[in-house]
């Protein structure tokens, strides 16, 4: 099992969730974000004076699947978030020892 | 000499227009500052309505518009006395057929704005009960002896004038208080800006307002406010409340222009904050001027002030003080080229009770009492205020600790947050 975890541009949110759903994710975690990368952050102006905002909002996406099914998610994240723009975000992949459904107590893979 | 019933309602109408201003300021600044002060800076406008008030009914009006001392420099100390006045009709420079206590409600809200204006210059780090006692302390040393200075005209009965205002009876030409106003405000902030120091990461961490829309809907009651405050001056509804209404209008129109022409050349975007900005610098720099210049006058007089005003907002970073929501850069500044912008586009043939400036053939002698009255109004608000500054620095002190100052002055001074923005999990579900 393993944990999906996606960065990505605000304005992506609704593409990434779509093309997630078409492939047949049911689940996921997201939440706003803040951080910086290779983009760098943006200048704000204000009465003539400049402001530098060097952490940007993101949207963080988590995703818990089997092993067979986390490339099949990270080619829909891709191909949805990309703009092709610097900013676009990042996505990586990490190892998961257990999972539990609350309600019925399954575990493993049936707990997905 | 009758009262006059529409002039009466005109007067009253616009004492409520020019209170509305004082809350439309908070929202003004209060939007400018972080979200973590928005509820302290919005307060200390509204506690100056409370104090400003209570202290006109007791002396304050008689302090600005007694005659009884006959002085050129304050009005007289003894109490305001409105209870005997009902049925009294209003005598500054000659009888007014609206009643004294209309007269008095109206410039009690001029005294109400003056101190409000201050506070932009010290966001974020004032004790709040420091506030309180300088405003008490400055409107009586300050505004109420300038106020005097400027708008008594005098008590008039028959050819003899008693306690005329030193600038008045000199014929400086200040229509609804670009110097008692305007200028007295924004050197008073400079001194305050002065004594409290410099905000804790000022230009290091950014300062942002935290909400423009707030800053809009402020600029949109001073606008509306403004109103009262100009065309009210001229306590009739006749010819010359008109003139000020439009001059008003268009005047506010140019500085909006003029503030975000600069900004798109210089920054290269036209911003809400600049528009918003505007609009009140033009406000100011007519405020003086409205009625006595052409309306044409009134778009230049907007122009320049918006375009000049975009520029001095940047002088504090040269100079290194910290006037928060550049109260000096818009109201100082503003209120001086208002002030002196009469000396060139006075007009007789606008307003004939008004002289002619230096492009009507006036020459400069209205130009030099012009410049009289903006240098003695900001030198001795200037000094005065610095005094006063230092002494409640000294004894009582007048800024908080770095912690509450670090922590927001909303937490510290009034024990409330302006929003809930915690999510879930500080219970704002």
């Amino acid at each position: 099992m393993k944990l999906v975890t996606a960065v990505i541009k605000p304005q992506k949110l609704d593409d990434v969730k779509a093309a997630l759903r078409a492939i047949g994710v049911k689940g996921i975690t997201v939440s706003e974000v803040s951080g910086v990368g290779r983009q760098g952050g943006h200048v704000e102006v204000y009465r003539g004076a400049e402001y530098p905002i060097d952490l940007l909002q993101k949207i963080r996406f988590e995703i818990l699947a089997d092993t067979k099914d986390v490339q099949p998610i990270i080619d829909a994240i891709v191909k949805s978030a990309a703009t092709g723009q610097i900013g676009d975000g990042k996505i990586w992949v990490t190892s998961v020892e257990e999972v539990v459904r609350v309600r019925t107590g399954e575990k493993g893979s049936a707990a997905i | 000499m009758e009262l006059d019933a529409g002039n009466t309602a005109w007067v009253l109408a616009s004492s409520a227009l020019v209170l509305l201003m004082t809350p439309g300021l908070a929202l003004f600044y209060g939007g400018m500052v972080r979200a973590k002060s928005a509820l302290n800076m919005m307060m200390m406008s509204m506690v100056t309505i409370g104090i400003v008030s209570v202290l006109w009914v007791i002396y304050g009006y008689k302090l600005a518009f007694g005659y009884e001392a006959n002085s050129q420099w304050y009005g007289s100390f003894s109490l305001s006395g409105l209870g005997d006045a009902v049925g009294e009709l209003a005598n500054n420079g000659g009888v007014y057929p609206i009643p004294l206590l209309a007269f008095a409600g109206f410039q009690l809200m001029f005294a109400i704005i003056t101190p409000a204006l201050i506070s932009g210059a010290i966001a974020d780090r004032a004790k709040f009960f420091s506030w309180g006692v300088f405003v008490a302390i400055w409107v009586t040393l300050v505004y109420f002896p300038v106020a005097h200075w400027v708008f008594a005209f005098g008590n008039k009965v028959g050819d003899t004038v008693t306690g005329a205002g030193f600038l008045a009876s000199r014929g400086v030409q200040d229509f609804a208080g670009g110097t008692a106003v305007h200028i007295n405000a924004g050197a008073a902030a400079l001194a305050l800006a002065i004594v409290l120091g410099r905000r804790i990461g000022w230009q290091k961490s950014p300062m942002r307002p935290h909400s423009l829309p707030l800053v809009l809907l402020g600029a949109a009651l001073l606008w509306f406010g403004w109103f009262g405050f100009n065309a009210g001056s001229a306590l009739a509804a006749d010819g010359v409340a008109a003139l000020a209404f439009i001059n008003t209008q268009v005047a506010a129109a140019g500085a909006l222009i003029g503030w975000i022409l600069v900004e798109k050349i210089r920054d290269g975007h036209f911003s809400s904050l600049g528009a918003a900005s505007g609009v009140v610098a033009g406000l100011v720099a007519i405020t003086p001027a409205c009625a006595y210049v052409a309306p044409w006058a009134a778009v230049v007089i907007g122009l320049i002030a918006g375009a000049i005003c975009a520029l001095a907002v940047g002088l504090k970073y040269r100079f290194g003080f910290d006037d928060s929501l550049d109260v000096v850069g818009v109201h100082l500044v503003g209120g001086v080229i208002g002030s002196l912008a009469i000396g060139f586009f006075g007009s007789s043939a606008a307003n004939s009770l008004g002289a002619d400036g230096l492009f009507y053939g006036g020459g400069t002698a209205l130009l030099g009492k012009q410049a009289l009255g903006v240098g003695l109004v900001a030198a001795y608000s200037f000094i005065a205020t610095l005094i006063i500054g230092f002494l409640i620095e000294k004894t009582i002190g007048f800024r908080v600790t770095s912690d509450k100052e670090l922590g927001g002055v909303d937490l510290s001074e009034h024990a409330e947050s302006a929003y809930e923005m915690g999510g879930i999990l500080k219970g704002g579900r």
